[in-house]
């Protein structure tokens, strides 16, 4: 193993260790360490900047994962319900969460919303607050309303702070995030152009670390991350195999489990652009470090969101956005994956598959839940998906095959040596794509 | 001993099996019954019923042999052998009845085309089932011994395939259907004989068959004390004599159960089956405080107070996920009895994890947990515990497990489930108390039959009197 | 929610006032208003689809314009035994198995010619007014109609009371969508300028009717109550909800249907259920969730053969709480549809969900709170179990659960609701028995039909 293959190893181990951390023990430490407090946040987007202005731990929050066991969630809800609110409730009511002094529940949908009055009376003694977002993007209307909202999460966490948050520690903190987002997206960048470099599982857990890490050193983490494995792939580890790029829309609430990102791509699939990490990567531009701060998080979120089921969609664009996403990235299909009973996401779908259709993107769909154990079904859905868009674009239309071509190009010279290295099984199943 | 004696009864109407319970004015369980439901649901309560007046005539006659010296001495022997022999007429009589129903169906068009073989083939079959009835082997008897089933229609239904098989073999050479056609083929099938079978059960199963003590007893205690000088025989036949002219009056009859609303009850003289459980289980451990069920079609978690009385309950939805069906196709998917699931699930040295508790995901997840290279009794441990973690949450939507804490219904036999759910508790609540009735079967009917019992206090259901 | 079915017939014979009456007049309102629908295009009116909660139908009202309320349809076509097919058919067309049925089954009737209740096609909208009130689920299905139909979306954003409250700051912000957004939409639709006279015209008139409906709904306080406030609750709301409020007819329509509640109460009278005249009162429930519509009269017979009446619901509060006070305020006209929006029930928090349904247990003497949990709806049911709890904990009343769903008949197990309708009743009787055995009294069965009120009829001013 070559010297960068084992920084890239030690740094994606640190990641796996705050992956499986449920019972938040980097935050205890934190907390330890600095004296000062952590709020915790649910998917998807928080301004977390409000949080760190406070000297306070922005944690997010993604349910128990398939690391639990839910007794006590399940007694509150009913079986056609998402799992998260669950797993959440299951680490509130075990004590894994003490470390949180308050949480935050951005609106996302009905359940998350309820469980913000639910984690009210569950934990009266934890500060708790329901985040709205503004459906109307005006910035004289939607923008006002979502300014004074900042303005109550600000004089909230002044308040448990016991210290004023002025315009210049917000300021300071849009500049860390800005930092943060830029880190981000130059991980990004490199799962587009060279995703065998940064593979998804090894990506998610490196983005999914800002979830317990402060914000500074997350940036660091991510760069050190890329520049690891671009030095990797420069010595020749993590070769470059005839995969197909896809992007995985519907996972930016309830997080599939790491076997099932992993199984992804080796079923054949190169994860060049997915929303399960969506939070982090919320805003599409920086923010500005000029004039009111709050102002400035307001206006980004109004003009440089990435569109997402929880938001409303204004034009009668639908779905473009997605098919934009899938140009941009060089993507060759769709992969559905949402949680079962996700309203947001299984709603938003019907319209997302026709603008693919249109655009003559070929998309596939499964469910799963965070605790999900089985992996076959959606190995060999995944593995004809990749083959048979592999099929079509060596047979198929012009565009495709000049799309493929193009990317080809892009992906350099070493396509031919890599041509049955993969390590995808041989589903060999001519079914096309469902779309068809 | 004379006069009428008076008893209620409780009749629980499960979607499996249809189970009655005769009180006496004490209070003391006097007798029990079971047969499979069936879709007389009037009939299967009929027989259930009959049952257990036939095992209540038992006690009863427990009782006079005790209260004679003489037979007092060996009375517990005499007592088994004559029900075994009680039994055996009972089943000849139903397997009579099979004959005929059977031989009438072989003249349907149908089987026209093959009726001579068919005839000749069922009475061999018969023959041989009644040989063996009246004159049991070795085998057979060691066969009843390990039975899974008291049913006649398990019973008779594995001893007919056998028989049906072995001669059908010879015969066809092809267990199964022929692939000539069907107006040519003369030779008898296996499928063909079981048609039969099928078709003449269900009939059996829904004409009444007297299977009553006293339209049986006589036979059984000729067959019981043959070779007994007959002054004993005599003083046997005085005993059993004064055990039929005993009347019992039935004083009030409540039904409980899935198909409660069929029975051919008054409406106040049904009780949910969830009162019934909760009654049942307080009387059974008069602890108890909270009860969880888990029964073919549902499971139901159940907090009772310091009377039996209900205060809380949740069940499952409408789903069957972690019944006692997802038990069943589980076992389908393995190719094993369902019996079998738990005493191989508990050989798990190392238990894997099953998020799925979806009956329609049960199969999906065991292949590919097999296809991994997990081994059968390691899945099958993961399942249990997965079955018992559905019924944690419904346990803590009804308020948690109490100090004596009762499991109940058809899973609670299930060692691998009891094991899960010792180990659940444990790690979620502490130590508890934790009962299982040997009977526990026959909880609901218990409860029905107390709730019989309160009678008159119970008349006191508000409206009650301006309802009926 | 009317609908021409023997539910309706039966509700409608409200005995001892006459068949005329509320009920003639509220189906005669409904078939007027789908009359008008389909002669839309002909007379040149616009037509609007928009949701119940936070519906602003006054405002509709001042410029013009015809509602459809695609729910109503929804759960009309479930009483009509369509939905089954209906959601079907969305189903195949890509919709998953797991989100509101309310949804597929409007989606599924657009697809076989979006045939109304009356049987004639409804009007396509010239406008989708997106009241996002209390219901993640309206969002989408309005950007779902949208792909249907070529015609403008205007969203109205209804913030979440999270803190229990309504603050000036979501006050404002529904007021500024209103005068920047909504109100421009029915000016540019309709060519009209909007006319705040006539807005406050139809904001008295909804303030009129909504006193009688308050009257009616706070009837059930009585014992026996004269009206079940869930089966027949979504009766009384029916024409509040919808299409008429603020007209004449629906002032109308109160004023008549209290007249007749008043005369039962003065009777001594229980309600009408589709089988004629309920029994005794034997149990007094308050109901949190909507109802099932596919079953919808066999569910309420589960209900009524028990003598088991619902004196409180909180559905019949999701197109207003109006017993906690709220009035429509014609002194304020942008200001009282905003706080309208936002106090709708499912706008609640959990919290004040629990609050209100516990005073409706002390006020109107319940012996207990039944939960009907639909799947479609997650508005409701995220959280209910927790309602449960604290219901029972707070009263120490017994409270019972149901798991249904609005318009899917594959979620409706009869047996599995009546097992433990019954058992939930039971229970309650068991516990009745034990407090009295445990008082040392006999015979202290709830008082006979008839007795007492727990206030006068006269109190009120009425003969």
């Amino acid at each position: 193993m070559s010297t960068s293959e084992s920084e890239v190893k030690v740094i994606v181990e640190r990641c796996e260790a705050l992956y499986h951390d449920v019972d938040l023990q980097a935050v205890v430490d934190w907390k330890a360490r600095t004296g000062r407090a952590a709020i915790g946040f649910l998917p998807i987007y928080v301004p977390r900047e409000i949080i760190d202005a406070a000297g306070m731990l922005p944690v997010g929050m993604r349910g128990g994962g398939d690391q639990i066991e839910i007794i006590r969630g399940d007694a509150y809800f009913q079986s056609y319900i998402c799992q998260i609110p669950r797993s959440t409730i299951e680490l509130g009511l075990t004590g894994r969460l003490d470390a949180l002094d308050g949480v935050l529940f951005p609106s996302i949908c009905d359940v998350i919303r309820n469980l913000s009055g639910m984690w009210q009376l569950l934990f009266p003694e934890k500060y708790a607050r329901y985040l709205d977002v503004p459906q109307n993007f005006d910035s004289a209307v939607g923008g006002v309303f979502y300014r004074r909202e900042l303005e109550g999460l600000r004089d909230d966490l002044e308040k448990l702070g016991g210290r004023p948050i002025d315009a210049d520690a917000l300021r300071a903190s849009i500049v860390r995030y800005n930092a943060n987002r830029q880190a981000l997206e130059r991980l990004m960048t490199l799962r587009r152009e060279a995703p065998w470099t940064a593979p998804a599982d090894e990506s998610y857990l490196v983005i999914r670390a800002g979830d317990l890490l402060p914000v500074d050193e997350h940036t660091q983490l991510i760069d050190d991350y890329v520049a690891a494995a671009q030095r990797a792939h420069a010595e020749g580890a993590r070769p470059m195999r005839d995969r197909t790029p896809v992007v995985i829309s519907g996972a930016f609430c309830e997080q599939p489990p790491l076997p099932l990102i992993r199984t992804l791509e080796r079923a054949g699939c190169y994860v060049v652009w997915d929303d399960m990490t969506l939070g982090a990567r919320w805003l599409t531009a920086d923010v500005s470090t000029e004039g009111d701060p709050l102002l400035a998080l307001s206006e980004a979120f109004l003009h440089h969101s990435t569109p997402t089921a929880s938001v409303y969609e204004p034009g009668a664009h639908k779905g473009q956005p997605l098919c934009d996403q899938v140009r941009r990235c060089g993507a060759e299909g769709v992969i559905f994956a949402a949680p079962s009973f996700c309203d947001p996401a299984l709603l938003d779908q019907p319209m997302l598959q026709r603008a693919l259709d249109r655009a003559g993107i070929p998309w596939t769909a499964f469910k799963y839940a965070e605790n999900l154990g089985q992996f076959q079904v959606i190995r060999e859905q995944a593995g004809t998906f990749a083959d048979s868009i592999r099929l079509w674009s060596e047979q198929g239309t012009e565009q495709a095959s000049e799309q493929r071509s193009e990317r080809r190009h892009e992906q350099g010279k070493a396509l031919e040596s890599s041509r049955g290295n993969g390590e995808r099984p041989g589903a060999t199943s001519e079914q096309g794509s469902d779309h068809a | 001993m004379s006069g009428t004696l008076k008893v209620h009864v409780g009749v629980d109407l499960g979607s499996t099996t249809t189970k009655a319970v005769v009180l006496d004015t004490s209070g003391e369980i006097l007798g029990r019954g079971i047969t499979n439901s069936r879709s007389n649901y009037a009939l299967a309560s009929e027989i259930a019923r009959e049952e257990a007046r036939v095992s209540a005539r038992f006690a009863l006659l427990d009782r006079a042999l005790a209260a004679d010296d003489l037979l007092a001495t060996d009375a517990d022997r005499f007592r088994n052998r004559l029900l075994t022999l009680f039994r055996q007429r009972q089943h000849v009589t139903q397997l009579g009845r099979l004959r005929e129903v059977s031989l009438a169906e072989a003249h349907a068009d149908r089987v026209k085309h093959i009726r001579d073989g068919l005839l000749g083939r069922l009475r061999d079959i018969f023959d041989a089932l009644e040989r063996d009835a009246n004159a049991p082997s070795i085998e057979t008897m060691l066969a009843s011994e390990k039975r899974s089933s008291d049913f006649f229609r398990d019973r008779a239904g594995s001893a007919f395939s056998r028989l049906a098989e072995a001669s059908g073999a010879s015969c066809s050479g092809a267990g199964g259907s022929s692939v000539c056609g069907e107006g040519k083929r003369t030779h008898v099938t296996f499928d063909d004989l079981m048609g039969i079978f099928d078709k003449a059960i269900i009939q059996v199963e829904n004409t009444p068959i007297d299977l009553t003590f006293e339209g049986n007893i006589r036979d059984a205690l000729d067959a019981c004390t043959h070779g007994l000088p007959e002054a004993l025989r005599e003083r046997f036949r005085r005993a059993v004599d004064t055990v039929v002219g005993r009347s019992i009056e039935e004083v009030r009859t409540v039904g409980t159960g899935y198909g409660r609303q069929t029975l051919p009850f008054d409406r106040r003289d049904v009780r949910s089956e969830i009162l019934c459980h909760g009654l049942g289980a307080h009387r059974q451990f008069p602890t108890t405080r909270t009860v969880l069920d888990i029964g073919g079609q549902d499971t139901k978690a159940i907090q009772v107070d310091g009377s039996g009385i209900v205060t809380s309950f949740q069940m499952n939805d409408r789903c069957a996920a972690g019944c006692g069906r997802y038990l069943g196709y589980i076992a389908d998917e393995m190719s094993l009895g369902v019996h079998e699931l738990g005493p191989l699930a508990m050989k798990s040295t190392r238990r894997v994890k099953i998020s799925s508790t979806c009956t329609v995901f049960a199969g999906a997840e065991l292949r590919d947990r097999l296809s991994l290279g997990d081994r059968r009794e390691d899945i099958l441990a993961g399942l249990h515990r997965a079955i018992i973690l559905r019924a944690m949450a419904l346990l803590a939507r009804s308020g948690g497990i109490e100090e004596t804490f009762t499991f109940t219904g058809g899973v609670a036999n299930n060692a691998a489930a009891v094991k899960a759910l010792r180990q659940l508790v444990q790690e979620n609540y502490g130590e508890r108390t934790l009962n299982i009735s040997p009977g526990s079967i026959y909880t609901g009917a218990l409860g029905a039959a107390l709730f019989a019992q309160r009678g008159e206090d119970d008349e006191a259901r508000p409206g009650q009197e301006v309802a009926a | 929610m009317s609908d021409s079915s023997d539910t309706e017939k039966a509700v409608a014979a409200h005995a001892g006032s006459g068949k005329d009456d509320s009920m003639e007049k509220q189906k005669a309102m409904t078939a007027d208003h789908f009359r008008a629908l389909t002669r839309a295009r002909e007379e040149g009116k616009k037509v609007v689809y928009t949701f119940v909660p936070g519906n602003l139908t006054e405002l509709m009202h001042a410029f013009d314009v015809l509602p459809v309320y695609p729910e109503i349809n929804a759960l009309q076509s479930a009483m009509r035994q369509r939905s089954a097919q209906f959601i079907g058919e969305a189903e195949r067309s890509g919709h998953s198995e797991d989100v509101c049925t309310y949804v597929k089954c409007d989606l599924g009737m657009i697809k076989n010619g979006n045939i109304g209740p009356t049987g004639e096609k409804l009007p396509p909208p010239d406008l989708l007014l997106l009241s996002y009130t209390g219901c993640f689920t309206f969002m989408k299905w309005f950007e779902l109609l949208r792909q249907e139909y070529d015609c403008p979306v205007v969203m109205l954003h209804t913030p979440y009371q999270s803190e229990g409250r309504v603050t000036d700051n979501m006050r404002q912000y529904m007021v500024d969508q209103l005068r920047n957004e909504v109100i421009p939409a029915f000016e540019r639709l309709t060519g009209k300028t909007y006319d705040e006279d006539r807005l406050r015209e139809c904001l008295r008139k909804s303030a009129r009717a909504e006193d009688d409906m308050v009257a009616v709904l706070e009837s059930a306080k009585h014992r026996p109550s004269p009206i079940d406030a869930y089966f027949g609750g979504v009766y009384y709301i029916g024409p509040m909800f919808t299409a008429f409020r603020g007209t004449d007819a629906a002032v109308d329509y109160y004023s008549t249907l209290r007249r007749e509640i008043d005369a039962r109460v003065a009777q001594g009278l229980g309600p009408i259920t589709p089988e004629g005249e309920m029994g005794p009162e034997r149990y007094r429930l308050v109901v949190e969730g909507p109802p099932n519509w596919t079953s919808f009269r066999e569910f309420w017979r589960m209900f009524a053969e028990e003598g088991a009446v619902v004196v409180a619901s909180s559905y019949t509060k999701v197109g207003g709480v109006y017993d906690l006070g709220f009035r429509h305020d014609p002194e304020h006209p942008l200001e009282t549809l905003a706080d309208y929006c936002l106090g709708c029930y499912t706008n609640r928090s959990l919290p004040q969900r629990i609050d209100l349904l516990e005073q409706y247990m002390n006020d109107y003497s319940a012996d207990g709170l039944l939960i009907n949990s639909v799947k479609s709806c997650n508005s409701f049911s995220a959280g209910q179990l927790l309602i449960l709890r604290q219901i029972e904990a707070r009263t120490g009343l017994a409270g019972g659960f149901i798991e249904t769903d609005l318009v899917d008949p594959r979620y409706f197990s009869a047996a599995n609701v009546k097992n433990r309708i019954e058992s939930y009743l039971q229970m309650i009787d068991q516990k009745r028995q034990q407090r009295r055995q445990s008082l040392g009294g006999s015979g202290g069965s709830p008082p006979p039909p008839g007795s007492t009120p727990l206030f006068s009829p006269g109190a009120e001013g009425q003969p």
